[in-house]
């Protein structure tokens, strides 16, 4: 089980975490087409390599997290608390 | 029933248990007795059931999985397939490595009918079955014979009898977290784990076998005087946790180290889940059987196997004997032979191009074939033909083993592991113990490095595999796995017959499918397979050496299970009066107390009292609260005054329908959220979702206050009467103008302060939901019983609920909607404000709107009233095509007749449109839409 780096808890095993899937912009919903929409709900790029995704972590702080985690290896490079781009930097 | 081999029927097994050797580990002085097949027989403390078993002289140990062929002692360790048994209710006991306990009752596997049942019979009747992939060929046509098939298979393939009853079996979980796991406890493993400590990592070294040591504990008095001082070192070195009789199952990312362990004392079985710096994968190697004609027959065994007998367990594997060698190893077993008061009739140096070709005998050994046409009697022969390292671990960090042919074996590609996995000792290369202990040190300290983040790195010296003759199968048939019974021939039909990848003659033959999983299988099988299809080795490549290392016990996996389950404060009252429970997600909850068509009628006619505490509950407080709102419900937030509550219903941006509840303003910035009971968790995260990664700017903060109150409808035309018996009117007043609909206060009920009164109308009637401090909850309950006795109060329960809202026509989320219903489909037209600038799910509903060829939420009535359809019930047109489905019904107290909520296509939806619903067993009834709301459309009774 692979471990991501919470900027708030350190290394925590993935089951403390919901997947959000990859982070995606939402459109204007004033001005954006059907096309436009279904792409942001429904259409996702599923890299077999780097991938900036949503994490929630449920079971620790409850903060969403912005992580950038290669797919094939799992390598984590960045973590950052969405909201406020803590990195957490010296939490091991 | 006697197990004894046909051949020797008459013949009484006699004791082969030698003098005292210096490496013994059984315990003389006490002896252990048990029962095989029903007869009473002894070892000593320290034996394994099979030792017991070859002490006593019996050479079959069990039957084999296919052709049911006799067999013996292999590799005399836990991988031996010729020693699973019955150990009273446990199947699949490895025999070879459970250690002897006083007044098992161990029994023989796979013997139907009996060992004493002709073999040549069984045979004949197995080959119809059980040809080359009869898996896939048997089976395949006439179909309608699939039952007798079974029937047979499972006459021939008993493996052992499970029993429901899980007895006094105790299996529970760990979690760890040592700086280095070194999975393997020989010299090199010890040395390892000595070399980690003493850097200051903590360490868990893990053994298969019940004591650290590895091959030197069956070596010569150098290699025991080196066992000796190295656990000195083990045990003497802070830091190093021993586990033994503990197997590592696999490596998962980030070394996730999942470890069975056994023999600990009240505990069948643990599972440790550990979390590793650093893996050091210390296997050791593993003697690789040869493949010749009869090279299962009893007496045929591994020169690990033998020397494990001698030197271990201080038995006699035999009385005279060929030996096999190609190695140093094979070698010693010669000596140990001799020293045990074996004949060695016969040394075949496979160095020098001699060996075994066929092996003969009935139920065991009674001659070797040499390859130069000597036929030698003998009723053991000893094979030394190679090692396989054990490179699982490894592949499971990303490795892939490459065939090095000089030395005969796949050896690990050390570029390909993860800096936190390192290999040491024998599953690298060959060397002395000197050799071996050096790198493992070297090894050791490196893992502390990388796991404490020391020193420089230091050099790991190398480790070459010793040069080894290639000797995988003598070309005369045998049997390639003993686990499954796949012959030699039967790869080589396999390759005949297409399945010329080594990965698709594995799925076809089943080899190296066994309990074994190939460790003494996998590279004989491709060897046989680069045989056949003329190419090398290396070209042939091995099988992908999967997760889980060794098999895990279901028990191991589910450890002692703990389903948390959530009570209200008045779940004591609920048990004492009867109520039946209901489990609802993690709560449980009264469904009702006896009779729910009887609460209904209270409600409708007096009052009732019904436990909500379980409904979602978030308190908001912030500035920014009313923009939260609005981006969330489908309707209008920004007016919501102090003291009003509004009803809102949540969507998801794809529009479908996620909650609803109500939210009241208590304050300025103050605001407390309801949720349904069910979504409670989904929406919190829902609130923070939009909070934390839409609106970082917004203040709003949430907390989560559903299990801080106790929560209590209070409902029917006597509510008020009701309460207002436990409140003061100068704090809370009742009165219909004070205290309209949809109005919220705070104040002070039966005495409890910081309540939260609202008045709603789930039931339609006359109601009041109050939100008592948690730990009140059950005082509050009784006053109300109390309180109300007069007028009639009941206690109603969720089935209850149910029907009353049912009346009222109030949809509940996921049940009158779905994972598809978008808001327009869930009645929810008064509700959407399609001119707010944004709401979570506005433009697919502005589009649903639009396309007006959505289902529709609608009430239905059958013209039989006494006729209930199932929920889920089919509505159907006339051309027989399914139109939508009945998502709620009951009947009806209060109106005498079945009432429903559906889901219909629009052309039917019209209220007065005559529709058929089938029910589930077949029968059709007419049914007509109506309106959503059958008791009180124009909702006097919830005003008043």
């Amino acid at each position: 089980m692979m471990l991501l780096p919470c900027p708030w808890c350190g290394p925590r095993n993935a089951t403390e975490f919901r997947f959000g899937g990859e982070a995606g912009r939402r459109p204007d919903p004033a001005s954006a087409s059907p096309e436009e929409w279904r792409r942001y709900l429904y259409f996702h790029t599923n890299p077999a390599g780097w991938s900036t995704e949503t994490w929630y972590h449920g079971a620790g702080c409850r903060r969403f997290l912005t992580v950038e985690r290669h797919t094939v290896t799992h390598e984590v490079r960045a973590a950052r608390d969405t909201a406020t781009g803590t990195t957490g930097e010296g939490i091991s | 029933m006697s197990i004894l081999p046909t051949t020797r029927r008459t013949a009484t097994p006699t004791s082969q248990r030698l003098g005292h050797r210096a490496g013994e580990v059984i315990d003389r002085s006490r002896t252990v007795s048990f029962t095989w097949n029903g007869r009473p027989l002894s070892g000593h403390p320290g034996d394994t059931i099979a030792s017991a078993l070859a002490a006593a002289g019996e050479r079959v140990l069990s039957r084999s999985y296919k052709y049911h062929r006799p067999r013996g002692l292999l590799t005399a360790d836990y991988l031996d397939p010729g020693a699973f048994f019955q150990v009273g209710d446990e199947p699949n006991v490895r025999g070879a490595h459970r250690l002897l306990e006083a007044g098992m009752a161990v029994s023989s596997q796979n013997t139907w009918p009996s060992l004493r049942f002709d073999l040549k019979a069984a045979n004949g009747l197995a080959g119809r079955f059980l040809a080359t992939g009869f898996y896939y060929k048997t089976f395949i046509k006439p179909e309608p014979l699939w039952p007798l098939y079974e029937k047979v298979l499972r006459t021939f393939v008993h493996a052992g009898a499970i029993t429901p009853d899980p007895g006094a079996a105790y299996y529970d979980k760990r979690h760890a977290h040592p700086d280095v796991v070194v999975a393997g406890g020989g010299p090199a493993g010890m040395a390892a784990a000595v070399a980690a400590a003493r850097a200051g990592a903590s360490v868990m070294l893990v053994e298969e076998d019940h004591q650290l040591g590895g091959h030197l504990r069956w070596g010569d008095g150098a290699a025991l005087a080196r066992l000796r001082a190295l656990r000195a070192q083990v045990a003497a070195q802070p830091g190093i946790e021993v586990l033994t009789d503990a197997v590592v199952t696999g490596r998962f990312d980030d070394n996730w180290i999942p470890i069975v362990a056994r023999s600990l004392p009240g505990i069948t079985e643990r599972l440790v889940k550990a979390r590793a710096a650093v893996l050091v994968v210390a296997p050791g190697l593993i003697e690789r059987p040869y493949v010749f004609a009869g090279n299962d027959l009893p007496g045929v065994m591994l020169s690990t196997a033998a020397r494990r007998l001698v030197n271990l367990y201080a038995v006699r594997p035999g009385s005279r004997a060929v030996v096999m060698s190609a190695n140093p190893e094979g070698d010693a077993a010669v000596a140990d032979l001799e020293a045990a008061g074996v004949e060695v009739a016969a040394v075949l140096d496979a160095r020098r191009q001699q060996g075994v070709a066929r092996a003969h005998g009935r139920g065991g050994l009674r001659a070797v074939e040499t390859t130069d046409g000597r036929r030698i009697e003998a009723d053991l022969l000893v094979t030394a033909t190679g090692w396989t390292a054990p490179t699982s671990l490894l592949n499971q960090s990303g490795d892939r083993p490459v065939y090095d042919q000089a030395a005969a074996r796949f050896v690990p590609d050390p570029d390909r592991m993860p800096a936190n996995v390192l290999a040491a000792g024998g599953i690298v290369g060959d060397g002395t113990v000197d050799q071996l202990v050096e790198q493992a040190d070297a090894v050791g300290r490196e893992a502390a490095r990388r796991a404490t983040g020391g020193s420089a790195a230091g050099t790991v010296p190398g480790l070459r595999p010793a040069p080894h003759p290639e000797l995988f199968a003598a070309g005369t048939g045998g049997f390639v796995d003993l686990c499954e019974d796949v012959s030699a021939k039967d790869i080589t039909t396999a390759v005949a017959e297409g399945y010329d990848s080594v990965e698709l003659a594995k799925r076809y033959t089943t080899v190296t499918m066994g309990p074994t999983q190939g460790k003494l299988e996998t590279v004989n099988a491709v060897a046989l397979v680069a045989h056949a299809t003329g190419r090398s080795i290396a070209e042939t490549g091995t099988t992908t050496w999967r997760p889980v290392y060794a098999p895990v016990t279901l028990g191991a996996l589910a450890g002692r299970p703990r389903e948390p389950v959530r009570y209200s404060p008045m779940q004591p009252w609920h048990e004492r009066h009867g109520a039946t429970p209901l489990v609802a997600g993690q709560w449980i909850r009264p469904e009702h107390y006896g009779d729910p068509a009887a609460e209904v009628t209270a409600v409708r006619t007096a009052v009732g009292i019904i436990d909500v505490t379980p409904i979602g509950k978030l308190d908001l407080r912030g500035p920014d609260v009313a923009e939260l709102l609005n981006l969330l419900y489908v309707n209008k937030w920004s007016k919501l005054g102090v003291g009003r509550v509004r009803y809102g219903v949540m969507c998801a941006d794809d529009g479908v329908v996620l909650d609803d509840g109500v939210t009241g303003r208590l304050g300025e910035d103050h605001y407390l959220m309801s949720t349904t009971s069910s979504g409670a968790a989904t929406v919190w995260e829902w609130v923070e979702n939009w909070l934390q990664t839409a609106h970082p700017e917004w203040q709003v903060h949430v907390t989560p206050v559903t299990t801080a109150y106790a929560s209590i409808n209070i409902a029917g035309p006597r509510s008020r009467d009701l309460l207002s018996r436990l409140t003061d009117p100068e704090d809370v007043d009742l009165s219909a103008d004070a205290f309209g609909y949809m109005n919220v206060r705070t104040g002070t009920v039966a005495g409890v302060a910081d309540c939260v009164l609202w008045r709603i109308g789930f039931t339609g009637e006359l109601s009041y939901e109050i939100h008592v401090p948690a730990s009140y909850g059950l005082h509050a309950w009784e006053r109300l019983v109390a309180e109300g006795a007069d007028l009639g109060v009941r206690p109603f329960g969720v089935e209850a609920q149910r029907i009353l809202r049912l009346e009222k026509g109030h949809a509940i989320v996921a049940q009158d909607t779905d994972g598809l219903t978008q808001g327009f489909s869930a009645a929810l037209d008064g509700l959407i404000k399609l001119d707010k600038d944004d709401f979570v799910g506005l433009p697919e509903l502005r589009w649903q709107q639009g396309r007006d060829s959505h289902p529709r939420l609608v009430g239905l009535q059958p013209l039989d009233g006494t006729v209930v359809p199932p929920e889920a019930s089919q509505i159907l047109r006339t051309d027989g095509s399914i139109a939508g489905r009945v998502t709620s019904s009951r009947m009806s107290p209060t109106l005498g007749r079945a009432i429903g909520l559906a889901q219909i296509d629009p052309e039917l939806a019209e209220v007065g449109t005559r529709v058929t619903v089938r029910l589930p067993d077949g029968r059709d009834v007419a049914a007509e839409v109506t309106g959503l709301v059958h008791v009180d459309p124009e909702g006097e009774r919830q005003r008043v």
